[in-house]
């Protein structure tokens, strides 16, 4: 048999090493182009103002409102979609592991994990802005909260799944009730990966945009005046820093271009601080 | 698990353990409820513009709010074309990531590089949108893009003309004739290339690490490189877990919508070139919806475009869990 | 039986160390394996048996923390040096694993897939080459109809006995055969160490097994591994009926292992 030359074979091997390498390094190199320019230009809109002022006054004011309209909505969202995530998690690890119910949920949910969040807007638009007649905070918080849904629902049912079956045994065995020994020992087994997953919800709604630009809108003023009109969030578009960056990117304004970039590192700073946090939390308790 | 919901319900007549495990039934149900409810909506609320447009509308071209004529077609043609660029780019870079990480660098090189790409997919839409627009497009619109149209554009018409000499058919291939102006299809599809590759390349390493060891020493044995072992074993051997991230990375890049929104013109227009501005069904939804508003017929035509892509994102979900459910399963039950 | 052979020396083992990181897994190996004859490794599990094995076609560079000290003759040349030709090396030893390891393609092209690597072949020529590796694998007759059906799709026996034509079609010198048979039913097992008998005029082969019983009845020569170390090495006859290492008299007789 003729045989082959190795030359051409190496070559060829070598060549996609160094591309492998290459594009591995392409991908950190824009990762951190991204983030050094929001550093470099958010930081350069940071001031007393932008911390403490309201949009109204656009380029000379500040951000406070969107910060804690976003703070409000993102909080809101979780106290919807975090307990009914945990307990439908629950019910896919406990009692619907191998039924055709919980077979049917987790592949809904999946579905609804890869659905576009613009959907879940114009859905919540729908929904909740025709039936109020306005577009309101609440509305948000309910499309951030439908995203978080799913996302709660899977990571709880993958962090219930990791409790060894022995335990659940031990603690049943003692006569406690299903419902306890799932609040007081299975919870507790796996608390750290319940935590991860809901702070990465969190992590992941609250930069979330396009669902808002349907719901809650924006507002340059603060997101209940005085502060305890807290109805005022369920009945009026409310401030957020999404929404401000995206209206502030467009505008001809190079002031108020700065002050979007401000905003985006506020919302980078905290998404990425939130996801670092979470892997260490996770790390510290495989260890 | 013989500690299932039918044994334990029969042991313990325990008022609080029913009560609790239908508290939790219906939350967990409450997510088919939702999956359900958003076709309806979506499907009742776009009555209005099927009724009015039929059919048509899918590849009618009109845009036009005043005389209350729209079409899909320039929507629908830009988010498959941003799809295909960024899918172009993102699966095979992907796939050499996963090579790398997985296969030649050090381990614990690997995974800060792993990590750090995984951030990746943390930074939120409108990050890369705000860069996009303000830092990538001015980069792309003096340095890359005089190059496409000076250089390879007339490359191309020349092979166009070839092509229609040596086969009769006229071509076109103007894929980058124009100016560009930063923001277009191109920049767009590039952008959304970076953003889906976090989630193919973490899914084709966990494809690579699943493919046993065994094989792949097999395929050393008899004599192959590292990138013989890889694309011609574990490739195959992981085909359909790599084809389920596939189609996750599709269902992120057809329903982008910020970053996409940012940079693409948002200019209800059909061109072959990728240097001229376009839109896509979740860039139109978001930069006309303000419009859109108090028009109902224009808003119903918006809810129509959200219902296309509903259900397209639908199918590329469904097939993405059979692909990816059917590796786990292959997968537990070992070689 | 053997001993009447006057055999050459294929490879030539001369003071092997290898190491596991920090762990030291062989001892000072030193062995002549015989051309075109069967050798049998046998010892407890763990012995370090597939370590000795791995080292003949440096599979174990795979893994980053894996070394190994020292020098292994093929044909008088060192295959430990750096300058070996790694693809060459393993073109010249194949190996066969524990598991059956089709790839995942069709029974023709698992063959054909290693001829195309090595060897400028035109399809007739593929086509005639992966003919004649199945038939001298003893396999041709249960697959010739089925040769475009998934390797995978064949029983544990068969997929085995793919993976030894599969690495007899690029014509090897040597081959190397960790536990062949550990994963196959008995008359998977029984054919294919009628298999390993014919190819022994074709090939050296080396084959670390579990199974007493199997290392006398196929092979010619027989080492006795225990702790990393080359306890007893020589005719399996002798071996076997008349062990000089007390260890080896006691890991044939049954008392451990």
């Amino acid at each position: 048999m003729k045989k082959k030359g190795v030359i051409k074979r190496r070559f060829v091997d070598n060549v996609m090493k160094i591309v492998s390498f290459a594009a591995a390094m392409s991908g950190i190199f824009f990762l951190f182009w991204i983030l050094i320019v929001v550093f470099n230009r958010g930081f350069s809109a940071f001031n007393w103002k932008f911390f403490t002022q309201i949009s109204a006054d656009g380029a000379d004011g500040g951000v406070a409102n969107a910060v804690l309209g976003t703070a409000i909505i993102t909080i809101m969202a979780t106290g919807i979609g975090v307990p009914l995530g945990i307990l439908g998690g629950v019910f896919l690890s406990e009692f619907g592991r191998n039924s055709r119910l919980g077979n049917l949920i987790r592949f809904s949910a999946n579905v609804m994990m890869g659905m576009p969040s613009i959907i879940i807007g114009l859905f919540v638009y729908t929904m909740v802005v025709y039936s109020t007649k306005t577009f309101s905070g609440f509305a948000g918080a309910v499309s951030l909260a439908i995203i978080m849904f799913p996302v709660v629902l899977r990571t709880t049912e993958d962090m219930l799944c990791l409790v060894p079956n022995s335990l659940r045994e031990a603690a049943l065995a003692l006569g406690t009730p299903r419902w306890k020994a799932t609040l007081h020992i299975v919870f507790r087994a796996s608390k750290t990966g319940l935590l991860t997953g809901v702070l990465l919800a969190v992590a992941r709604v609250s930069g979330e945009t396009a669902p808002l630009l349907f719901t809650a809108l924006n507002s340059y003023f603060w997101p209940c005046d005085p502060w305890w009109r807290i109805w005022d969030v369920f009945s009026t578009p409310t401030p957020n820093l999404t929404v401000t960056i995206n209206d502030y990117a467009m505008s001809p304004f190079e002031g108020l271009n700065r002050m979007a970039w401000g905003a985006s590192l506020l919302i980078t700073a905290s998404v990425l601080l939130l996801n670092i946090m979470c892997r260490i939390i996770f790390r510290e308790d495989k260890r | 698990m013989k500690l299932d919901s039918k044994k334990s319900a029969k042991n313990s007549k325990n008022p609080g353990d029913e009560a609790f495990k239908i508290i939790c039934m219906v939350s967990a149900s409450f997510i088919i409820l939702m999956l359900i409810l958003l076709f309806i909506e979506l499907f009742h609320h776009s009555m209005p513009s099927i009724r009015k447009f039929g059919f048509g509308f899918l590849w009618s071209t009109g845009w036009d709010p005043v005389r209350q004529d729209f079409g899909a077609f320039p929507s629908i043609f830009g988010t498959v074309l941003t799809t295909v660029v960024a899918m172009l780019i993102a699966v095979p870079t992907s796939f050499v990531i996963a090579l790398f990480l997985v296969e030649l660098s050090h381990p614990i090189f690997g995974k800060v590089v792993g990590e750090a790409l995984d951030l990746l997919a943390a930074i939120p839409s409108i990050i890369y949108g705000m860069w996009g627009l303000f830092v990538f497009a001015p980069f792309m619109q003096d340095h890359v893009q005089p190059f496409l149209s000076k250089k390879i554009q007339p490359f191309l018409d020349s092979a166009a003309a070839f092509i229609g000499r040596a086969t009769g058919i006229e071509i076109g291939l103007p894929f980058f004739s124009g100016s560009g102006m930063g923001i277009g299809v191109m920049t767009a599809g590039l952008i959304l290339a970076l953003m889906i590759l976090p989630f193919t390349s973490a899914i084709i390493r966990d494809v690579f690490k699943m493919v046993p060891s065994v094989v792949k020493e097999s395929a050393y044995g008899v004599g192959s490189t590292t990138w013989e072992v890889t694309y011609n074993v574990t490739l195959r051997y992981g085909m359909q877990g790599i084809l389920g991230g596939i189609f996750l990375g599709l269902g992120r890049a057809i329903g982008e919508t910020m970053a996409v929104t940012f940079v693409i013109g948002n200019a209800q227009k059909v061109s072959m070139s990728l240097l001229a501005p376009g839109t896509t069904i979740a860039s139109t939804l978001a930069s006309q919806f303000s419009e859109a508003v108090s028009q109902p017929l224009f808003k119903s035509v918006l809810l129509e475009l959200g219902l296309i892509l509903f259900l397209v994102s639908f199918v590329i979900q469904i097939l993405a869990q059979l692909w990816l459910n059917r590796v786990r399963k292959s997968a537990g039950g070992g070689l | 039986m053997a001993g009447e052979k006057q055999r050459d020396v294929k490879i030539s083992v001369r003071n092997l160390n290898f190491y596991y990181g920090g762990q030291k897994a062989l001892f000072n190996n030193n062995i002549n394996i015989y051309e075109k004859c069967v050798t049998a490794v046998i010892g407890p599990s763990g012995c370090g048996k597939s370590t000795h094995l791995r080292v003949y076609n440096r599979i174990y560079e795979l893994y980053r923390e894996q070394r190994a000290e020292g020098e292994v003759f093929l044909d008088g040349e060192n295959i430990l040096s750096p300058s070996t030709d790694l693809l060459e090396l393993r073109r010249k030893v194949g190996m066969i694993f524990q598991k059956p390891t089709p790839f995942p393609m069709s029974v023709f092209e698992n063959i054909a897939y290693g001829l195309r690597l090595h060897y400028k072949l035109g399809k007739g020529e593929i086509a005639e080459r992966v003919e004649k590796a199945l038939r001298a694998a003893a396999l041709w007759d249960e697959v010739k109809d089925k040769l475009n059906k998934p390797g995978m799709a064949l029983s544990g026996g068969q997929q085995q006995r793919l993976c030894i034509a599969r690495a007899i079609a690029i014509e090897p010198e040597v081959l190397l055969m960790d536990e062949p048979t550990s994963a196959i039913d008995p008359i998977g097992t029984s054919k294919i160490e009628d298999l390993v008998k014919e190819l022994e005029s074709q090939f050296t082969i080396v084959i670390v097994t579990h199974n007493m019983q199997q290392a006398a009845r196929i092979s010619d020569y027989t080492a006795f591994f225990f702790e990393g170390e080359i306890i007893e090495y020589g005719l399996t006859d002798e071996i076997f009926t008349n062990p000089k290492n007390k260890k080896t008299e006691e890991y044939i007789t049954g008392r451990f292992g």
